[in-house]
């Protein structure tokens, strides 16, 4: 039972923010954010999507699935007819294997980094990852986006992890309140407590499916037909119990492989 | 009823509407060839500091030296005449084109649109003042009444219907005899200054004193153009409007006094330019899709030409003169011009605007102009060919697609008629397709062979080198063999022949999947990506 007192105090508040702030005592559940789906159920069953007004990680070493689910991602939400836009900060993008996957190549808006300086490679990977934070500025200013996608999976952790802090932060903040969806595709997690998703990608142990599996066969009998790997929830903000360690195991097949 | 605009003392107006920060100054526009440049227009502050019509250039100099002396420009005045004229256009399709300072408009129908005549006068003043000009407005029940109540009358004027003479009484003669586009050769001058000068001998000077001559004896000695002038000096002409279509031709230009050698002055200078076209493009509820800029330069510039230019093509028809300046500045800042410019001439393509509501249930996208902002900003960053929509190219060479330029949701994302394109009509599967991170250029590698197998891969990069624990091909692809000649842009070799293995190395990371191929047109062991 609140006091008399209490009550007082309260009218007092609400009439000297009346117009300002709505029920300043209400107590207001979060809305779940909306999501994004990634075209892969089982990662879809996993996180419940990529959410929306948020920062994604989506991190693992080479050939550990990233891009493809990135290809996913991407096909989905131009299915929507939204907007993307991919900073590729390595120049690495192919657009033949995302034409392939099903992505609208005229609703994604690819910025290529690169120097196209060969002398000095670091300092070439440097400038790549400056251009490709100022792009992100850039783009998420613009707005509009549905999805707005970072790729430093070829860039360096010594590189990327100097990317300031204070940058990830910005670009969380610039997302908040919008329906853009912000993702970057690295080798290691950076954007710490930025992140409202982190997903750990890895090729499972048994994960290269070539066809016929049998090793006596000549190589041009066979196939590269897929790779298998799982993903982790490292940490996720949405839900509102403690993260628990989960994972989910998908297989990702070749164009030819049919 | 009709409207009449009249802009007094146009040459100096055309000077200042290029230049509003010597609307407060003292200002003289002169013309001619040196040493002979005398002044043909001055305004009030000039004349109250001594400056008088004919004067030379060096007498300004010398009586008033704190007079702002500019140079006499046709671009301006054209500029100036064609802002009138759309200003005049923005409220009725019958519009005269009297004279450069003077635009008749019908007003037949108007008044369910824009109120009575006199709230009309004054927004079409208004209007006029937004384009820059200060122009005198009058209505009269016949345009001829309303040209001169609007050449003799300042400000706002509205003359009733069968008042005209009473009205136009006080008006003196001279304005009968101003020059329109139908009279300005030098024989209608001169036999003008005749009948001003008979007049003025009679004793007339007035509107009021010459309705008043008696008809016949005015006729005896001026003949039938005696009796024109008295009409119209009684309001009670009855010719029809000549309604002109003045083309849809949006340029405006300014010529320096001193080049111009730093973009900040010159982005000032545009700033103007775009806003005198945009509230011209307003006014006749127009947008632009496309803008041409031409610079002219101090000769002999470095690249030996003394005009540049640049066209900015928007993808969607836009009216915004600050994005417009953004881009422009974005645009002279990747594309400097290369020596100091003297003149400036900007020209906007007319087009319709688009309709501001876009279909209901579009997903959001970027707004056009800050797309067109954020890309031209992008380009800045990472280079011009570098941003853009991947479009494949219809071939199986490897990695084989050009850059587009990208496009908003309305403009070029509308679903396409053509089914079955190269990336149209795909529908995601669940299972993902595995990807290709493609290294460009292909990096250099050496492969060693255990028979007929790969067994090592080696690659300047540490993480590409190891053994190679599976493997699959070769797979032999070639193309082009048959083009004589690579196109201009081709880097290298244009016809290929290769030979593809899909090869799965263990380093010190793991496991990892690379295509590598052999180039059989110069044997060399390239790794064209891997597979994630």
């Amino acid at each position: 039972m609140k006091s008399a007192a209490l009550r007082v105090v309260e009218s007092h508040v609400e009439s000297s923010l009346a117009g300002r702030v709505l029920s300043p005592f209400t107590v207001r559940e979060p809305r779940a954010p909306d999501t994004l789906p990634t075209g892969v159920p089982a990662v879809d069953a996993l996180t419940g999507g990529l959410p929306r007004s948020a920062l994604t990680e989506i991190f693992g070493p080479a050939s550990s699935g990233r891009t493809s689910l990135l290809l996913s991602i991407l096909a989905e939400v131009t299915l929507r007819k939204e907007v993307c836009a991919l900073v590729d900060a390595s120049d690495a993008f192919d657009p033949g294997s995302a034409a392939a996957a099903g992505a609208d190549l005229k609703r994604l808006l690819w910025v290529r980094c690169g120097t196209r300086e060969t002398r000095n490679e670091k300092r070439e990977t440097f400038k790549r990852v400056e251009q490709a934070l100022k792009a992100t500025d850039l783009l998420l200013q613009a707005g509009g986006f549905g999805l707005v996608v970072v790729d430093l999976a070829d860039i360096p952790p010594a590189v990327a992890r100097r990317v300031p802090l204070a940058s990830w932060f910005r670009f969380r903040r610039a997302v908040e309140n919008t329906s853009t969806a912000l993702l970057v595709i690295e080798q290691q997690p950076y954007a710490q407590t930025c992140a409202s998703l982190v997903l750990r990608m890895q090729r499972n142990t048994s994960g290269l499916s070539f066809h016929p599996a049998k090793n006596g066969v000549p190589t041009h009998a066979r196939l590269l037909r897929g790779i298998s790997v799982s993903a982790e929830v490292v940490r996720s903000r949405l839900e509102r119990k403690p993260v628990r360690a989960a994972s989910a195991n998908f297989e990702t097949r070749a164009a030819w492989a049919g | 009823m009709f409207a009449a605009t009249y802009v007094p003392n146009f040459l100096l107006a055309a000077v200042v509407r290029s230049e509003p920060e010597l609307r407060e100054q003292a200002v003289a526009v002169v013309e001619g060839a040196p040493p002979l440049v005398s002044v043909i227009a001055i305004n009030h502050k000039a004349a109250t500091a001594g400056v008088e019509i004919g004067m030379t250039k060096l007498q300004v100099a010398t009586c008033a030296p704190a007079v702002k002396l500019r140079q006499r420009s046709k671009l301006r005045e054209t500029a100036a005449h064609a802002a009138l004229l759309d200003c005049a256009q923005a409220f009725s399709p019958r519009v005269e084109d009297t004279a450069a300072d003077t635009v008749v408009l019908d007003l037949a129908g108007l008044d369910r649109l824009f109120g009575p005549p006199a709230k009309l006068a004054r927004e079409l003043k208004r209007r006029v003042a937004d384009v820059g000009l200060e122009a005198n407005v009058a209505v009269a029940g016949n345009p001829d009444a309303a040209i001169h109540a609007a050449r003799g009358l300042p400000g706002v004027t509205v003359v009733p219907q069968g008042n005209e003479a009473a009205r136009l009484g006080d008006l003196t003669v001279d304005v009968l005899f101003a020059p329109n586009n139908g009279g300005a050769d030098v024989e209608a001058a001169e036999h003008a200054a005749e009948i001003l000068e008979t007049l003025d001998r009679w004793g007339v000077r007035t509107f009021r004193t010459l309705a008043a001559l008696p008809e016949v004896a005015l006729s005896e000695r001026l003949g039938q153009e005696g009796l024109r002038l008295q009409k119209l000096a009684r309001g009670q002409s009855a010719r029809l409007l000549v309604p002109a279509e003045p083309p849809l031709h949006f340029e405006e230009a300014m010529e320096l006094e001193h080049a111009v050698d730093l973009l900040e002055p010159l982005a000032f200078i545009l700033g103007r330019l775009l806003d005198q076209i945009c509230t011209r493009l307003a006014a006749r509820a127009l947008a632009t899709n496309e803008l041409r800029l031409t610079l002219g330069l101090v000769p002999p510039c470095l690249r030996g030409e003394n005009v540049y230019q640049r066209s900015l093509r928007l993808p969607q028809a836009m009216l915004d003169s600050k994005l417009f300046l953004k881009l422009l500045q974005l645009e002279l800042k990747a594309h400097p011009p290369g020596a100091p410019v003297v003149k400036v001439t900007l020209a906007a393509e007319p087009v319709r605007p688009r309709p501001p509501q876009s279909r209901l249930f579009l997903p959001v996208s970027p707004l056009p102009e800050r797309l067109e902002l954020a890309l031209a900003r992008l380009r800045g960053v990472v280079g011009e060919e570098q941003v853009g929509a991947a479009e494949l190219l219809d071939t199986h060479r490897p990695d084989a697609f050009r850059m587009r330029r990208f496009a908003s949701a309305e403009q070029g994302l509308k679903p396409s008629a053509k089914k079955g394109g190269s990336d149209a009509g795909l529908k995601p599967c669940s299972t993902p397709l595995m990807a290709l991170r493609v290294l460009r250029p292909p990096l250099l590698a050496a492969v060693e062979f255990c028979g007929s197998r790969p067994s090592r891969l080696t690659t300047r990069i540490r993480e590409v080198c190891g053994d190679v624990i599976a493997c699959a091909g070769p797979w032999r692809t070639s193309g082009d063999w048959w083009r004589e000649s690579a196109p201009a842009n081709a880097a290298k070799k244009y016809a290929w022949n290769r030979e593809e293995w899909d090869l799965a190395i263990s380093n010190r990371d793991g496991v990892a999947l690379y295509r590598v191929y052999r180039d059989l047109n110069n044997g060399e062991w390239l790794v064209e990506g891997q597979y994630d």
